[in-house]
């Protein structure tokens, strides 16, 4: 019976066969949670740079990573999106994709987007080519040879250029801008593909407090619609945009809460936070 | 957003059109004063002129390879005199398979070589090279398929930089080795010479040898133009990413070996194609092709004309192999001292090339007004010039 079965779900005439299909990936936040890293394993030569690492963001959240220096912040990032395979443990991304088994482009791909802690951005590039090269679009050879700007993508980046605040520098090298302003175009450039979840790691180190608060207005205005992780060395930031805290300390998590819960914690004080109250 | 558009006509300012119309000019010129002109004329051009030019215009090719990946990927190759001379092997191969029966031993379907070295028959690679369309599909498939798999295997790998730029020279040298061998079955050390005709005309026919150049400068110019438009696509600005910041490109989502690999690819097609080009006119293929000083050499013309420029890369490889037919003619012995002085001066400074030294000059002819003029310091070119 179950051989007719499958024949006739095959044979269906109101859809096409799975494999026909254009795959599209949607991640599913059913249960409000769109990142799951559980049981999360890796040293390198003897050293544990994860230890065990559960970690759970829900869907819009604004999260904060902490730690000290080696508390396997970035590590988490690198195994996160693809650069780094972790000797055991799981990274789920919504409740169905699982994200270990994918590489770097498909994980920008799937709406994953992460910016480096020293800003990385195309310098020999005007602003608007590399916004351009960003958006979410077919990203193989062929198809790209002959791409055209579309009046959708060129309003896509004038929105995103309005939101960093580059618009007058829109045809600038990217090489010529400002330390600022590069770490902007680099969140720009994440904004431009339109993720689900952004990572970014130090976005203020180096800005002026001028320019540390403008970061925080725009990242704070990310959350909800995107969710947002943000690894920061800078408490007085942390303290200006998180909501929920989690602290990493020898590659697993120490505390999570709001910031006031995790600064009287005691375990967090002793740590990390007992040098600078 | 007609702000877009002056930019993008200030930035599309390459001077490939009046390039290609010189390039176009000077061989009609040559031509003509070769095929019109009596030989007392002033305006008479010499057949070995005329084969000269040919010559520098088939390097002027290879050096566009060169810059293609180099400058626009920072892919230093030191190998690409590999694929040049596969190329000319395939042509060498087909010339010599044309010379039929008029060579020294007379056999109608074995090249001398293999006589001399008691081969009864035709070894497999050589058969079908007798037809002209196999020889030139040969000439693009053999370094066409060698970049894809080295490329793959290192670009898959994340090889960059000077392991990369190693690699590619062990892979000319091993080639070279290879090709020295009797048992190859490419003429060993004396390679492939004493070519007679080509398609049915005389290799030594004036008119073959001003065609054959003519061929030559408009191919350059048909892969100047498409390499030009190549590169202004997405896929080239994607290209110029990768050079500057490629994990931040793979991060994005581009998978760069992909764009490394086809870039590589087509980088060896136009090698193999200045390759074929070269042998005829020549008249000799021998592994001293594949050596990698060769390969070193492309990569100065590059220099000296201008990375990441197209037209540097053509204008870089005429005048230092101008320079050295002059230099050779008056002090053989001291040509490499004075290219690798040569290389030393361009380094220091000249970083730019002679592409960057001309624009410096145009930048402040015109008081450097524009607002958005490409800085000097360019951060771009951090090539592999370690």
């Amino acid at each position: 019976m179950s051989t007719l079965t499958d024949v006739r779900e095959v044979m269906r005439r109101d859809q096409v066969w799975s494999f026909l299909k254009n795959e599209q990936k949607q991640v599913d936040v059913s249960h409000d949670v769109i990142l799951y890293v559980e049981g999360l394993d890796l040293s390198f030569d003897g050293f544990k740079a994860l230890n065990d690492l559960n970690l759970y963001v829900n869907d819009g959240e604004l999260r904060c990573l902490i730690g000290a220096n080696g508390a396997g912040k970035t590590t988490l990032m690198d195994v996160i999106t693809g650069k780094t395979t972790p000797d055991s443990g799981s990274v789920y991304f919504g409740q169905s994709i699982n994200l270990l088994k994918h590489d770097e482009a498909a994980i920008a791909e799937l709406g994953i987007g992460r910016k480096f802690q020293k800003p990385t951005v195309f310098e020999a590039h005007s602003v608007f080519d590399n916004l351009e090269l960003s958006l979410k679009q077919q990203k193989s050879v062929v198809p790209m040879l002959f791409a055209r700007l579309t009046p959708t993508e060129i309003d896509r980046i004038d929105e995103v250029l309005n939101i960093i605040g580059l618009k007058e520098q829109c045809f600038m090298q990217a090489g010529a801008l400002s330390h600022g302003q590069k770490q902007w175009l680099e969140i720009g450039m994440l904004l431009v593909a339109e993720p689900r979840l952004l990572l970014i790691d130090e976005p203020v180190a180096g800005m002026t407090a001028q320019e540390t608060e403008r970061t925080a207005e725009l990242l704070t205005s990310l959350a909800g619609e995107r969710t947002v992780i943000v690894v920061e060395h800078d408490m007085e930031f942390v303290r200006s945009i998180a909501r929920t805290v989690t602290v990493l300390h020898q590659g697993s998590v120490l505390a999570e809460g709001t910031m006031d819960q995790v600064q009287n914690n005691p375990d967090v004080i002793e740590v990390y936070l007992g040098e600078a109250p | 957003m007609n702000q877009l558009m002056r930019f993008s006509r200030l930035h599309g300012d390459s001077k490939v059109a009046p390039f290609v119309a010189i390039l176009v000019l000077v061989t009609l010129l040559a031509s003509m004063g070769n095929l019109l002109m009596p030989q007392d004329s002033i305006f008479y051009v010499s057949t070995y002129t005329i084969t000269l030019l040919g010559k520098y215009l088939c390097y002027a090719m290879l050096a566009l390879a060169v810059d293609v990946i180099w400058g626009y990927c920072g892919i230093l190759s030191l190998g690409h005199g590999a694929f040049f001379a596969l190329g000319g092997y395939a042509m060498g191969m087909y010339l010599m398979r044309q010379i039929g029966d008029r060579g020294v031993y007379g056999n109608p379907d074995l090249p001398d070589f293999m006589v001399f070295l008691n081969w009864s028959e035709l070894p497999w690679f050589w058969q079908g090279m007798d037809q002209f369309w196999f020889a030139m599909i040969m000439v693009l498939l053999v370094p066409g398929i060698l970049a894809y798999v080295f490329g793959w295997l290192a670009f898959r790998s994340r090889v960059t930089g000077v392991y990369l730029s190693i690699m590619t020279q062990a892979l000319t040298y091993a080639l070279m080795l290879a090709f020295f061998r009797n048992e190859m079955g490419f003429g060993g050390n004396n390679g492939l010479t004493d070519f007679k005709d080509i398609v049915g005309f005389d290799l030594q026919a004036d008119t073959t040898r001003v065609t054959l150049f003519a061929i030559t400068a408009l191919l350059l110019a048909v892969i100047l133009v498409v390499s030009h438009k190549i590169l202004q696509s997405r896929t080239g600005k994607v290209i110029v990413a990768i050079r500057d910041g490629e994990s931040r490109a793979r991060f994005i989502g581009y998978r760069t070996e992909r764009f490394k690999v086809w870039l590589f690819v087509y980088s060896a097609l136009i090698a193999g194609i200045a390759g074929a080009l070269y042998v005829p006119q020549v008249g000799i293929i021998n592994p001293g092709e594949f050596s990698p000083l060769n390969s070193i050499e492309m990569v100065i013309w590059v220099a000296v004309g201008g990375r990441g420029t197209l037209i540097g890369a053509i204008v870089g490889a005429l005048l230092v192999n101008y320079a050295k037919t002059k230099f050779t003619a008056i002090m053989p012995d001291g040509w490499l001292f004075a290219l690798g002085a040569l290389f030393v001066f361009v380094t220091l400074y000249l970083p730019q090339g002679l592409m960057g030294l001309y624009k410096n000059i145009m930048d402040k002819r015109c008081g450097g007004s524009s607002g958005d003029k490409p800085n000097d310091d360019e951060p771009a070119l951090k090539g592999g010039d370690a």
